[in-house]
């Protein structure tokens, strides 16, 4: 596809998304109310509205909205391309998926059965308004859940991932040092360390970075301060670009909660209040089997973590949303997931009482990638956009199986690759010992890391998620980790006592170790 | 001339690990309280013994214990609003302008601690401040109680008729210790987070009351109340709501022993920093330095000075919703009792940072010694105020807003000359 083909189907896709968008009526409604203005004249009528969007403001909402639409979105392939190819160009990959879904499809049906619990239904009128009143305190309900069973477990998963195999792809050679020592089996194209530190140039050990240069031995003059004043900048000038940009050497954290939002491109209009009113509603009125399971998952995980146990109301008032959220529906069709879809009993076909069932229905990493938001967002609909945002930009990645550069099958390889081929000694030993790498840090990188890092910490690697538009940077910090704790990883001498050693991160400084993988090690 | 040379003795009054392998880990040996000791950790009921006037006990150069004799002049809450009221009277009379009032006759700098009075000794006071507001609630506590035990709350004069009783009867009886009361202005605008109360309890240990030096131990940590918030006056029997302290927490059916409603004040920081700003963020932990140093001035003047006492606080502070900080109470005997793996760990290393400073270089301690540890020892502890060094240099070594960090700041001959910096400490 050539590029200027390609250039005018992204131009018009994206004029396609946005026709018709609330941000097309309201820049009409500008352009209207400015004709009363004496600098629009009529011979210039075209260039004077265009100046006068520009200078009001509204030009760069329009630059946000398409920058975000031109990130989320990927970039359009040949026309003629079948939507399955938009999803996931790879047919193998697509069937996997696939059966993957029916798989847990049918747990969650059989669940269904046993438990005489139909997937979705209307909930009596008492209990409405008894969920109404305690909808800010979900947490200390303690409903009987003893006979929900997780539908899968991330070691399930992942025995999907490795069971993969590319059916045109024969390599017949035996298991050696040349060859992929790991569990994935796929020839997916991953980056190594030279193309990696080109992409994250601006990690590198000469360019400041917050969680590095911003320690308490480091005067606030050599950096921070004049970090904070860009932010300050680019926050007026509220250009999601520039802010994507910025945020690369990271957020000071009184900025980080209008930076993240800018980069989504997340305002907080009374239409996205609205919408968040009306999901709470719809989960005031139908129960869904899912919501059982989010209840049972947030009591398991959240509820003991050391940070997040404070917003463990916040976190079902977000998850029962979300589930309810057929506009998360959108995203579908560039991920390689299509969702089970149900109906409310008794409105089988009817599209107003479909509920879907997203694809990692009871991963307790759904849960986890909501918590840190937390601690920057207090106010329940705008949590709710970051965090669905947050999920259709990256978060789904991790929960289908895709080949996606940002999929977790690639950052699974990537991470197996960067340290067979930088620790060859570690990983050979740690596969000799029955503790293949992946297996420890698969449930880091399928997290994004949360509930495993401090939340400073965790906070400033997700800016750089945010910044490079890209997740696989989880798979560089997952080798990084192993690097830093290579030593004693040599000395062990079971799986149990690797895990032993790369049990506790919370004391992980994740900047320094990031640096020195991709700058200061010797390859 | 003792046999085993260099080596301390140690008895204690308080069995508890955290305590013991501290001591065991420097080599100590413990004794009996009747034996020859260096260091005795006391309860609050021992030191009272030790001091009081009848025992005559003298302790010798080489004895270190961890109360001072009159602590209660803190740690006792009537006493301690009595001494802190006292300061800023001394404070007015002099003309200092750390006693500056606003139009509506509140102290600027020095109002930090919510009105209160004793019961029953000011109970005609304290009703005509109720009527001022009769709305308001108030929170009753007993003044020799501790861990929530025996508080209630009020929002009736009808609720405390018992002390309008006793106020009528006789007002020179001398109330015991166990029956007087304070009731306190109820802070019914905590700042909530994830709808839920929390308090702050902050470490404090103080070497020498004249010159005042004391240090602030890093590591403190919210106390979160299991149940939402709520100011509804239905729920002001249930305790869970309201009251903070561990020890009623724990019996919630919320309760969970992993994290035990715990966060660490980094925690907090972060989360204010990135809801609220760091501005805001920075002036309210300087506010709460602040009013640490304030009650320890006010007390200074009373307390005895014994050069045989160290003593490590805790301070409950609780924060209102517009981020102003309110000293709650101060404990002579801070719970050291672990209610998590992470609590013990961190009241473990409590101990430890506090044995560095108050015993140098784990060796027999000799009371006349300066009482000036070399900032290598410190540990999570870091100056609070130290007053000889802000006087004979004009610098004061004091907290820097970001944590971790402590430098010279810029002179504060400002607090003791009277000219208040109020907003940071430089």
């Amino acid at each position: 596809l050539d590029p200027e083909r390609g250039l005018s189907l992204s131009i018009a896709r994206v004029v396609q998304r946005l026709q018709g968008s609330s941000l097309h009526s309201q820049l009409e409604r500008q352009a209207r109310v400015s004709l009363h203005k004496p600098e629009i004249k009529l011979e210039s009528l075209k260039e004077d509205i265009k100046d006068f969007l520009k200078t009001s403001g509204w030009e760069k909402k329009l630059q946000n909205a398409v920058y975000s639409e031109l990130s989320v979105f990927p970039s359009p392939c040949h026309p003629a391309a079948p939507p399955e190819h938009i999803k996931e160009p790879l047919a193998y990959m697509r069937k996997a998926q696939g059966s993957w879904e029916k798989r847990i499809l049918k747990s969650l049906n059989s669940m269904c059965t046993e438990l005489n619990i139909p997937l979705a239904q209307k909930r009596p009128v008492n209990e409405q308004k008894e969920l109404l009143n305690k909808w800010n305190e979900m947490g200390t309900d303690e409903p009987d859940l003893s006979l929900f069973r997780p539908v899968y477990a991330p070691k399930d998963f992942l025995e999907v991932l490795m069971n993969l195999r590319n059916p045109n792809y024969e390599n017949g050679e035996q298991p050696s040092f040349r060859n992929h020592l790991g569990l994935i089996q796929v020839p997916l194209k991953v980056k190594d360390i030279p193309e990696l530190k080109e992409d994250f140039s601006e990690l590198g050990l000469n360019i400041g970075q917050l969680g590095i240069d911003d320690s308490a031995q480091v005067p606030p003059e050599f950096f921070e301060n004049e970090h904070v004043r860009v932010g300050q900048k680019v926050l007026a000038e509220q250009d999601s670009a520039a802010a994507q940009q910025y945020v690369r050497q990271g957020c000071p954290t009184a900025l980080r909660a209008d930076l993240w939002a800018l980069i989504l491109n997340i305002s907080n209009q009374p239409e996205d209040i609205l919408y968040y009113e009306q999901l709470k509603s719809n989960v005031i009125q139908h129960d869904l089997l899912v919501d059982s399971l989010i209840y049972k998952d947030v009591k398991l995980t959240a509820s003991n973590d050391d940070y997040y146990f404070v917003f463990e109301d916040y976190l079902y008032q977000v998850l029962l949303c979300f589930s309810r959220d057929t506009s998360v529906l959108e995203h579908f069709t560039y991920s390689s997931a299509t969702p089970p879809k149900s109906y409310i009993r008794g409105k089988l076909g009817m599209e107003e009482y479909a509920v879907f069932y997203p694809p990692n229905v009871n991963y307790n990493s759904f849960i986890l990638s909501v918590a840190p938001l937390c601690f920057l967002y207090h106010e329940p609909s705008k949590l709710y956009q970051i965090f669905r945002e947050m999920y259709v930009r990256f978060f789904f990645r991790l929960h289908s199986i895709s080949s996606h550069p940002s999929g977790i099958v690639s950052l699974c390889l990537l991470f197996e690759t960067l340290l067979q081929t930088h620790l060859p000694q570690l990983f050979y030993h740690l596969r000799e010992i029955g503790a293949q790498p992946l297996r420890i840090s698969f449930k880091w990188m399928v997290r994004a890391f949360s509930g495993y890092l401090a939340t400073d910490q965790l906070l400033l690697l997700w800016d750089r998620i945010l910044g490079y538009n890209s997740l696989e940077i989880l798979a560089v910090l997952a080798a990084a980790v192993f690097a830093f704790r290579a030593v004693n990883l040599m000395e062990v001498t079971s799986l149990a006592a690797a895990e032993a050693v790369l049990a506790d991160l919370s004391t992980l400084k994740v900047m320094p170790l990031l640096q020195i993988f991709l700058f200061a090690t010797v390859t | 001339f003792k046999i085993m040379a260099g080596k301390v003795k140690w008895v204690t009054d308080i069995e508890k690990s955290v305590l013991i392998n501290n001591f065991e880990k420097r080599g100590w040996i413990q004794v009996a309280e009747n034996e020859d000791w260096n260091f005795y950790w006391m309860s609050v009921q021992t030191i009272r013994n030790v001091f009081s006037v009848e025992t005559g006990y003298r302790l010798s150069d080489d004895q270190i214990v961890n109360h001072f004799p009159n602590h209660y002049e803190l740690t006792r809450k009537d006493l301690m609003v009595k001494n802190i009221k006292r300061y800023r009277k001394e404070l007015e009379k002099e003309g200092s302008p750390l006693a500056e009032k606003d139009e509506n006759g509140k102290y600027i700098y020095l109002d930090f601690v919510p009105v209160t009075f004793m019961l029953p000794a000011d109970y005609n006071l304290f009703v005509e401040e109720f009527r001022k507001n009769p709305s308001s609630t108030w929170i009753m506590k007993p003044c020799g109680k501790a861990q929530g035990k025996g508080i209630f709350l009020i929002n009736k004069l009808s609720q405390i008729k018992k002390w309008s009783r006793d106020s009528k009867t006789s007002s020179f009886v001398s109330q015991s210790s166990k029956e007087a009361y304070v009731i306190s202005l109820y802070i019914n605008n905590p700042l909530l987070i994830g709808g839920k109360k929390f308090d702050l309890r902050l470490y404090v240990l103080v070497s020498t009351y004249r010159p005042l030096r004391c240090y602030m131990y890093k590591l403190g940590f919210c106390r979160f109340c299991t149940v939402k918030y709520t100011p509804s006056t239905s729920e002001l029997d249930n305790m869970f709501v309201h009251l903070t302290n561990v020890a009623i927490q724990k019996h919630g059916d919320d309760y969970n022993h992993i994290h035990g409603g715990k966060w660490t004040v980094s925690n907090l920081r972060l989360y204010l920093e990135s809801t609220r700003g760091k501005e805001v963020t920075n002036k309210l932990f300087d506010e709460i330095h602040w009013i640490i140093v304030q009650s320890l001035k006010a007390v200074a003047p009373v307390m005895n000075n014994d050069k045989h006492c160290f003593e490590c606080y805790g301070y409950d502070i609780i924060i209102d919703d517009k981020l102003k900080p309110w000293l709650i109470e101060v404990n002579a005997s801070p719970s050291l009792t672990s209610s998590t793996a992470n609590d013990r760990i961190l009241k473990y290393n409590l101990i430890n940072d506090t044995l560095n400073i108050a015993v140098p270089n784990g060796e027999i301690p000799d009371c006349k010694w300066n009482k000036s540890p070399p900032k290598e020892v410190l540990g999570n502890y870091e100056v609070l105020y130290d007053e000889e060094m802000a006087q004979s240099d004009g610098t004061d070594r004091d907290l820097r807003s970001r944590p971790g960090q402590s430098t010279g700041g810029k002179g504060s001959r400002a607090r003791d000359s009277g000219k208040p910096v109020l907003t940071t400490w430089k």
